[in-house]
């Protein structure tokens, strides 16, 4: 097998007494779709968020592409990475989060272009024109000029999309992107990640609750459980054949969960 | 009729270096907000402490005080001032420790959302607070700084005890030459009331343009 673009190496993430991450292991291949789901709590956001550096390791070692994250060599020694290394890094990874997080001072345009221009130096009307395919892209071209303060959850969340996407990072990480929206907002967010998925290799890793959406487009799902993975394997075997008590009883509380919600929308339309 | 021409055109030379007391002073507190202010949030512990005993200190003690330090104590440290610097130093220090909370409060009160969203775009702490912080916290800033901004100007009437011929002073040189007190203190009481007008409507005017799309104000 290739080497994996991301190598979580026994993890352990404590909040004081509170362990999120138990001595967690998993890889991660280039290009590949990977689904996290599992209870709240559960500590899959959490591994998103260390990825994306957000957050502090307790202990462990994450290597992307082969190269340590939150460690560097000194002396021939590993110590904890500085924060050039830290900067470094962060090139290869973007994120997208669950309240979209746009700055709401600026315009749509200048929201997808102040990181290009500032951490790549990209000059401002070649960022402005990629800014432009990429709003072309999610479909918010006519938006360009807007603040995000007149925009729907949904408009949101796509030019959170963009923006992440104007560094070409090679890891992109959604936390939970459709949570915060409207039921009849989440299509227009996930048909942006579902072509995402299909024109570009970009590694993609998920925390997400749309059971139907993981089970069509990821490449392997992780079930979590107190910061364990308790099952992993392609979304049929997960979803239609789960070994594990623990992954059947959470998934026939969604579905179920997810079941009621469509009949109830149904009834109401 | 004449004769009261003459005061008040005294009592406008009074209200001409109260305006200028005012703005340097403001331009020397917005300065101090900001430095002291960021300190206190820096990483680096110096800092934190420096800002802090200055903050504590000018708000720990009497405007009155810290003038007559300026003015009197000062230059027995081989640091001569004129009454005028001592005037804008006094104000601006104290009303710039006030401030500097404002700023610190404004900064801490954006959501860390922001911050996070800087951080995986991989802007630097710096590029952070230029671009994504400080814009929408100086929305938050601004009405407090108004009323500082008041504050400070009230407080231009202590200098007068230095000496200095603001336009308390001048409106006390009034009394004191044709005894009437109702005139000349009718008349600062105006001016007082007309420069603080400017004031207010120059800050509301500057967070209604930079509120633009933001819900800190509405």
């Amino acid at each position: 097998m290739a080497q994996p673009i991301i190598d979580i190496q026994s993890i352990t993430k404590r909040f004081g007494d509170l362990t999120v991450l138990d001595n967690l292991s998993f890889q991660v291949q280039p290009g590949e779709k990977l689904a996290l789901i599992g209870p709240s709590g559960s500590g899959k956001t959490t591994i998103l968020r260390i990825l994306m550096t957000l957050e502090t390791l307790t202990s462990g070692h994450i290597l992307i592409e082969g190269e340590q994250l939150w460690h560097m060599e000194k002396g021939g020694e590993l110590v904890d990475a500085d924060e050039a290394h830290l900067h470094k890094m962060r090139e290869k990874i973007g994120m997208v989060f669950q309240h979209f997080n746009l700055f709401p001072h600026k315009t749509v345009l200048e929201n997808i272009t102040l990181a290009p221009r500032l951490t790549l130096g990209v000059p401002a009307r070649e960022a402005e024109q990629r800014a432009m395919e990429l709003l072309d892209m999610v479909g918010l071209a006519d938006k360009k000029d807007d603040k995000p303060a007149s925009l729907s959850g949904g408009q949101k969340q796509r030019v959170a999309i963009a923006r992440a996407l104007a560094l070409e990072p090679k890891i992109m990480l959604f936390d939970e992107v459709t949570s915060a929206l409207d039921p009849e907002l989440v299509d227009e967010v996930l048909s942006v990640m579902r072509q995402l998925g299909e024109e570009t290799d970009m590694t993609m890793l998920l925390v997400t609750h749309e059971m139907g959406f993981a089970r069509d487009f990821a490449d392997r799902v992780l079930f979590f459980d107190h910061g364990h993975i308790i099952e992993s394997g392609p979304p049929e075997q997960i979803f239609t054949n789960p070994e594990e008590e623990r992954t059947q009883s959470f998934l026939r509380k969604v579905l179920s969960a997810g079941k009621r919600k469509a009949e109830k929308q149904a009834a109401v339309l | 009729m004449q004769q009261w021409l003459g005061y008040l055109e005294l009592i406008l030379d009074g209200a001409v270096l109260t305006v200028q007391l005012t703005v340097l002073g403001c331009a020397l507190a917005l300065f101090m907000a900001f430095v002291a202010g960021l300190a206190r949030m820096s990483k680096f512990r110096i800092l934190r402490i420096l800002a802090t005993t200055y903050i504590e200190f000018f708000r720990g003690t009497s405007i009155f005080v810290q003038l007559f330090w300026a003015y009197f104590v000062l230059p027995l440290a081989g640091i001569p001032v004129s009454p005028f610097i001592a005037g804008v130093l006094a104000l601006g220090l104290n009303v710039g420790a006030y401030g500097a909370e404002v700023v610190r409060g404004a900064v801490q009160s954006i959501d860390k959302g922001q911050k996070e969203a800087g951080l995986a775009l991989n802007l630097t702490p710096w590029q952070r607070m230029r671009h994504i912080i400080l814009p929408q916290a100086v929305v938050v800033m601004l009405p407090t700084f108004g009323n500082n901004a008041i504050e400070l100007l009230k407080g231009t009437a202590v200098v007068s005890l230095i000496s200095l011929a603001d336009m308390t002073f001048q409106s006390q040189v009034v009394r004191a030459q044709t005894g009437s007190t109702a005139m000349p203190f009718l008349t600062i009481l105006v001016l007082y009331f007309a420069i603080a007008m400017v004031i207010s409507t120059t800050v509301r005017t500057l967070e209604k343009r930079l509120s633009d799309g933001l819900d800190v104000t509405k």
